[in-house]
């Protein structure tokens, strides 16, 4: 019984911690292609298509990895496979 | 993280909701653009018009992409594009859940991806100029080249499910911690993420194919008109 909710304890910590540093990441990520892709938007107004569709790609592609991690917790915290041997 | 529903059970296969949406989905798209295309006319009414918009809206975005190469591509990218928005906002009415907030459905998807990029590749250029991509800047990139394309096609896969099931997923935290019309906002950003995600996977089949294509030198100047 111990172990089972020192597991449990641990597990929501390491949850939060994890998904903590994988939004704090990828948001400084996407800042910086933001402000990048604005600055360029502003030098050259009429590349304003193929930035924006490069703005977006890469956004999407970073928030992918906050898309990761959340996977990942939601394992940790819902289907954790470790727990079959705690339980037995 | 909850899997498919099982409705009704023949011998060994079961027949999930999933699928049920999946077919509901694909009966109301074929439907309605066989009824709206009946009758066509150098005159549009309003249907003819609004499918005419949307298929000239996906030939633009891909010709953008692929300019003088776009007519191969617009009948898969294109029905990548409308079943998934399809699929991604049918989460919205009430009583049926969003195919593609299943992991499977998502990996399906991005298998048929997988596939048709090696099948573009290997009709443009033929199956050896193809197969030798992998060994270029340098052979010594050949383990890199091949482990990149199995990650990305799992990370397609992720990328969609993860998405749509975080959102469906954060739609009910919220109803359960504040009640009901808190989630309303939460659901107007679904709308928006499941745009983006739709085009997002279309646009991104369309980067993984171009790749396949474009890693011809020779073929660059091959189709200019």
């Amino acid at each position: 019984m111990k172990d089972l909710s020192l597991f449990a304890t641990l597990s929501t910590l390491g949850a939060m911690l994890a998904i903590a540093v994988g939004v704090i990441l990828p948001a400084y990520a996407m800042g910086r292609a933001i402000s990048q892709a604005l600055d360029a938007l502003a030098r050259q107004p009429e590349a304003e298509k193929s930035i924006l569709r490069a703005l977006f790609i890469g956004l999407a592609m970073i928030e992918s990895l906050a898309i990761y991690v959340l996977v990942i917790v939601m394992i940790v915290l819902f289907r954790n496979p470790l727990l079959e041997y705690l339980l037995k | 993280m909850n899997s498919a529903v099982i409705l009704w059970r023949i011998g060994p296969f079961g027949l999930s909701s999933t699928v049920l949406t999946t077919w509901l989905l694909m009966a109301v798209l074929t439907l309605a653009s066989f009824i709206a295309t009946r009758r066509l006319r150098v005159d549009p009414d309003r249907w003819q018009s609004l499918l005419e918009g949307v298929v000239l809206a996906m030939q633009d975005a891909i010709e953008a992409f692929l300019p003088g190469r776009s007519a191969g591509f617009v009948p898969f990218i294109g029905t990548l594009w409308l079943y998934l928005v399809a699929a991604n906002l049918v989460g919205l009415v009430p009583e049926l859940h969003s195919p593609t907030a299943q992991l499977s459905v998502t990996t399906g998807l991005a298998l048929v991806v997988f596939l048709a990029s090696h099948w573009y590749g290997i009709r443009n250029d033929g199956l050896g100029p193809y197969l030798r991509h992998y060994l270029r800047p340098n052979p010594l990139l050949l383990p890199f080249n091949l482990i990149s394309e199995l990650t990305r096609t799992l990370a397609l896969a992720i990328r969609l499910f993860g998405n749509m099931m975080s959102l469906e997923l954060a739609a009910l935290l919220m109803l359960l911690v504040a009640g009901l019309l808190v989630p309303v906002p939460l659901l107007l950003l679904h709308v928006v993420e499941a745009l983006v995600q739709a085009w997002l996977f279309g646009m991104l089949a369309l980067v993984y194919i171009a790749g396949g294509i474009e890693s011809q030198p020779h073929s660059h100047g091959a189709h200019a008109p």
